[in-house]
């Protein structure tokens, strides 16, 4: 399930202004893989060219290559629908849809793919998926009512239960913890640690002690001066980054001095 | 469930069903789009010919219709039913669009075509003193002076009112009071124009027996113009920043003056748009003119006495003559209306984007 | 009040606390007379209800027909005789006709609008539907009389051939002066106020959740129906109901295509029925004092159904607002 991605020379753009700047990296399979950096030093641009959502935003263009598995995202005849369906995201703000209830949010993509036609088989996956997510105790009583009517961090595990529903090879993370309290933070990392097994994970994060729990890799982005682009530091093994990095920034930046 | 799926593959479905298979799922080339309009619109014509239908409209349904199952059926095939389905949504929204611009189109193009000869400057300065209506000639000085002085009087009666409500609204209203105005202002933009005209006519005309005017005929403007500027008012008076009218305060000034040297100033631009285009509104009302103005031929530049004309009316009595000449008059009078009207229009989003609040953001 | 408030703010230099206890004059005149204004537009809202109900009454006690259910509007006869069933028939009819066109229309530019037209042409056509609601209907009357009218025999002639059988759709090749024709102008004449609110609450659709969706492969047309639409159900609802209290109302544009009668046709395509409004604005010159009193009659009732439809929308208005900032 699990797949390999490979990035090689990817500078994307807002219009005129470039974002991020020629970065070349490898995400491993079936392990997690934390960007940490400044605020606006492009990663969660980044993050966005990996699913090609980064081409929703107005204006929004990517050079370069981004191979999944060998297959080129941005090669000619690859359809983006196709690509967002195999590469799964989770938003910084918990997104529940809100006119849907519990069990409608995590059947929505199942539903949009054609999946599952009889319902013992969606209950089947709707409930495997929740049971994934941790959340299955916590709502198996209220399916039927509205997933707005949930916790933060409780809404934050439906939509990753949403986005594990269609299979993902790979899931995206951006900022998952950012508007939670720590109790759902941490009920959210050890589920990043369980899911690690079946799909690669890039997360994004502004936290590192969170990078440094929960990752196996981390990447660390920078950015020259407010308005440049934003460049790839350096990507190492965690331990590596976080105990003797390669790069004195990579050192500034994790020791507070500053960003 | 951690053990993954593993455990459960028994009972568990392929999760793998919803999974693409490919990344490169098979799409129509570019060039089927242009084939296919190009195709239908053959066989809407062909269709068209052997069939001897006459009316073009028909040509262009059969064509546009060939086109949307064709390429339903064509998607469907090569695509798949969600590529199919996102196609037709697609492909209705444009219709829709192209659909609703036909008109609107042909309606500007009508009245251009069909006004414009008979626009020039003698039209514009003559009345109808004394030409029959199967007559050529005549014009529709008499109209215009009209709706210049109603739509004025208009103004005078309801900027005032609407720009206090809007202030009350904002700066002073709270609880049942302001609510019950709020809501009621936005009935009020729903009224219809000849209710506000058969209020006036029971008020002023039958009740009050001071017989028509062009007085009478801007009270019922005026009740027309007043929720428009309030809303707008209203709007623009939210956008100025708390901070400001807190740093007059603080200075000592009292709220009204606050009210009146800084918050209405600094929304200024933005309550003038809302002000134009209400004027734009009602210079092209004319069921309230019928009840209250009545109509006259000759020029009458006393607002306060007598009936006058105006230009909506104007037109409406030309098309009722029913006569060709008095048609071109009402198309060319058409033209003028729509040209001051849309002035209006223009100049107050003029107005507004000189003068956008300069609140930053 | 300029003369108080040249004594008053220069010299004394504000006892800021107590502020608002003391009040001064200019600001008492000035609060009551904002205040006052406000009280003004209640007060004209209820003066038009009660004027208008004051002459009905006058005009139903003399009636001799049932105002709701007589078939005729002979107002002037000595005794009158008049009811509003034609024209309440006449403008439901041409009303609904004006809705189901305009409705899915309207979501359609809507959607074009906010979703499908490339950047820079939503902009400029955003700002052409909203300069076509500023049309005068009076030219919406004119163009529909001297160029829609003719047009449409042909098309109704195909509707008679296919349709006919029903009844409703019946043609005998008069001109079209007939309620569809209504419909059909009202339709373009209310396409701009419902574009424009419509296209406003989509666009107000959470990226967020237009992201979400995308996110699970979601299609252009998936992403709509899953995010926006039902998010921004209740606005095209409202924005509706704004439409129909427009097509309600119009007088002009109904006034100079129907051909009116006092009978209700069973065909929506020949000519024949009547508005409120549209009889109000044609029989208006012949009608003596019992004449006009019986169409203020018929005027109170389109107030209380346009106030009615538009109290309904702008109840569902606030009520999304609400909801929506609970949520957000």
């Amino acid at each position: 399930m699990a797949k390999r991605i490979d990035v090689s020379g990817l500078t994307a753009y807002y219009g005129a202004h470039k974002a991020i700047e020629d970065i070349t990296m490898h995400v491993e399979p079936g392990a997690v893989t934390a960007f940490i950096g400044p605020s606006g030093c492009g990663k969660s641009t980044f993050l966005r060219t990996l699913n090609r959502m980064h081409e929703v935003t107005p204006g929004g263009r990517v050079e370069g290559r981004v191979l999944l598995d060998n297959e080129d995202l941005y090669g000619p005849g690859v359809d983006p629908v196709s690509v967002r369906r195999t590469i799964g995201m989770v938003f910084q703000r918990p997104n529940p849809f809100p006119t849907m209830s519990i069990y409608d949010n995590v059947a929505a993509g199942i539903r949009l793919n054609g999946g599952a036609r009889r319902k013992s088989e969606m209950d089947e996956l709707v409930e495997r998926n929740l049971r994934g997510a941790n959340l299955w105790n916590e709502v198996k009583d209220r399916l039927a009512r509205p997933g707005s009517g949930l916790s933060g961090g409780q809404q934050q595990r439906l939509c990753i239960a949403r986005a594990t529903a269609v299979a993902p090879d790979v899931l995206l993370m951006d900022e998952p913890c950012s508007a939670l309290d720590p109790v759902s933070t941490l009920a959210i990392e050890d589920l990043i640690d369980k899911l690690k097994s079946e799909y690669t994970i890039v997360i994004v994060t502004h936290n590192m002690q969170q990078a440094a729990r929960v990752s196996d890799r981390t990447a660390f982005f920078n950015l020259a001066a407010i308005g440049q682009p934003g460049k790839l530091i350096e990507i190492d093994d965690t331990q590596q980054i976080f105990s003797n990095p390669s790069v004195q920034a990579t050192e500034d930046y994790i020791s507070g001095r500053f960003g | 469930m951690s053990q993954t799926s593993h455990t459960t593959v028994k009972s568990a479905p392929a999760a793998a069903d919803v999974r693409p298979k490919t990344l490169r799922p098979p799409r129509l080339p570019r060039w089927s789009l242009a084939a296919l309009l190009l195709g239908s619109a053959a066989v809407g014509v062909a269709a068209g010919l052997l069939g001897g239908l006459e009316s073009r409209a028909q040509w262009g349904l059969i064509a546009a219709l060939v086109f949307v199952v064709a390429r339903f059926a064509l998607t469907s095939a090569v695509e798949g039913r969600r590529q199919a389905v996102d196609r037709l949504a697609a492909t209705l929204v444009w219709a829709s669009f192209v659909l609703a611009m036909l008109p609107l189109a042909s309606l500007l193009w009508e009245t251009v075509s069909r006004g414009g000869p008979g626009v020039d400057w003698y039209f514009l300065t003559h009345s109808m003193n004394g030409v029959l209506s199967w007559q050529d000639g005549g014009g529709i000085y008499h109209a215009l002076l009209g709706t210049v002085q109603q739509v004025a009087l208009a103004s005078v009666l309801a900027i005032p009112v609407g720009l206090l409500t809007a202030v009350y609204l904002v700066e002073y209203g709270r609880g049942r009071l302001a609510k019950a105005i709020t809501f009621f202002v936005d009935v009020m933009t729903g009224i219809p124009s000849i209710v506000a005209g058969l209020f006036v006519l029971s008020l002023w005309i039958m009740m009050l027996d001071l017989g028509y005017s062009g007085f009478a005929g801007a009270l019922a403007l005026s009740i027309l113009m007043m929720p428009i500027v309030v809303r707008s008012t209203e709007e623009m008076l939210k956008l100025v920043p708390g901070e400001l009218r807190e740093a007059s305060l603080a200075l000592g000034i009292p709220k009204w003056r606050t009210i009146l040297k800084v918050v209405l100033p600094t929304a200024i631009g933005g309550i003038t748009t809302g002000v134009m285009l209400a004027l734009a509104r009602i210079a092209g009302e004319t069921a309230p003119i019928i009840l209250l103005v009545f109509g006259n031929n000759m020029i009458n530049a006393n607002v306060f006495e007598g009936a006058q004309s105006s230009l909506p009316l104007y037109v409406y009595e030309q098309w009722a003559y029913g006569t060709e000449a008095a048609y071109d008059r009402a198309w060319a009078a058409a033209l003028v209306l729509i040209a001051l009207v849309m002035i209006l229009n223009l100049v107050a989003r003029g107005i507004a984007r000189w003068k956008a609040p300069k609140t930053g953001r | 009040m300029t003369v108080n408030d040249t004594k008053t703010p220069g010299t004394d230099p504000a006892p800021r606390g107590q502020g608002q206890s003391t009040t001064r004059l200019g600001d008492r005149v000035f609060s009551n007379l904002s205040k006052g204004s406000g009280i003004a537009l209640l007060v004209i809202m209820a003066a038009i209800a009660v004027f208008l109900a004051i002459r009905a009454v006058v005009a139903i006690r003399a009636n001799e027909g049932n105002f709701l259910t007589t078939f005729a509007w002979d107002a002037n006869g000595d005794p009158p005789h008049f009811g509003i069933a034609v024209l309440l028939f006449g403008t439901v009819v041409s009303s609904v006709i004006a809705m189901v066109i305009a409705v899915p229309v309207a979501v359609g530019i809507a959607l074009f609008l906010s979703h499908y037209a490339p950047r820079r042409l939503a902009t400029p056509i955003g700002y052409l539907v909203d300069l076509l609601a500023a049309v005068p209907s009076i030219i919406y009357g004119l163009w529909g009389a001297l160029y829609l009218v003719p047009r449409l025999t042909g098309t109704y002639d195909w509707l008679d051939d296919v349709l006919g059988w029903t009844g409703v759709f019946a043609y005998d090749g008069s001109p079209a002066r007939s309620l569809m024709t209504v419909g059909i102008l009202l339709a373009v004449m209310i396409l701009p106020i419902i574009t424009s609110v419509t296209r406003e609450v989509f666009q107000q659709t959470p990226k967020a959740h237009q992201e979400a969706a995308l996110a699970l492969g979601a299609t252009r047309w998936e992403v709509i129906r899953v995010t926006v639409l039902p998010f921004g159900r209740s606005g095209v609802i409202s924005a509706s109901m704004l439409g129909l209290g427009r097509a309600l109302g119009e007088t002009m544009a109904v006034a100079t295509v129907l051909s009116p009668s006092f009978l209700i046709n069973a065909s929506v395509l020949e000519s024949g029925g009547g508005t409120f409004a549209q009889n109000i604005a044609s029989q208006f010159k012949e009608a003596g004092s019992m004449g006009r009193d019986a169409l203020i009659a018929s005027g109170l009732v389109l107030f209380l159904l346009t106030l009615l439809v538009n109290g309904a929308a702008r109840l569902i208005i606030a009520r999304r607002k609400e909801y929506s900032g609970a949520n957000a």
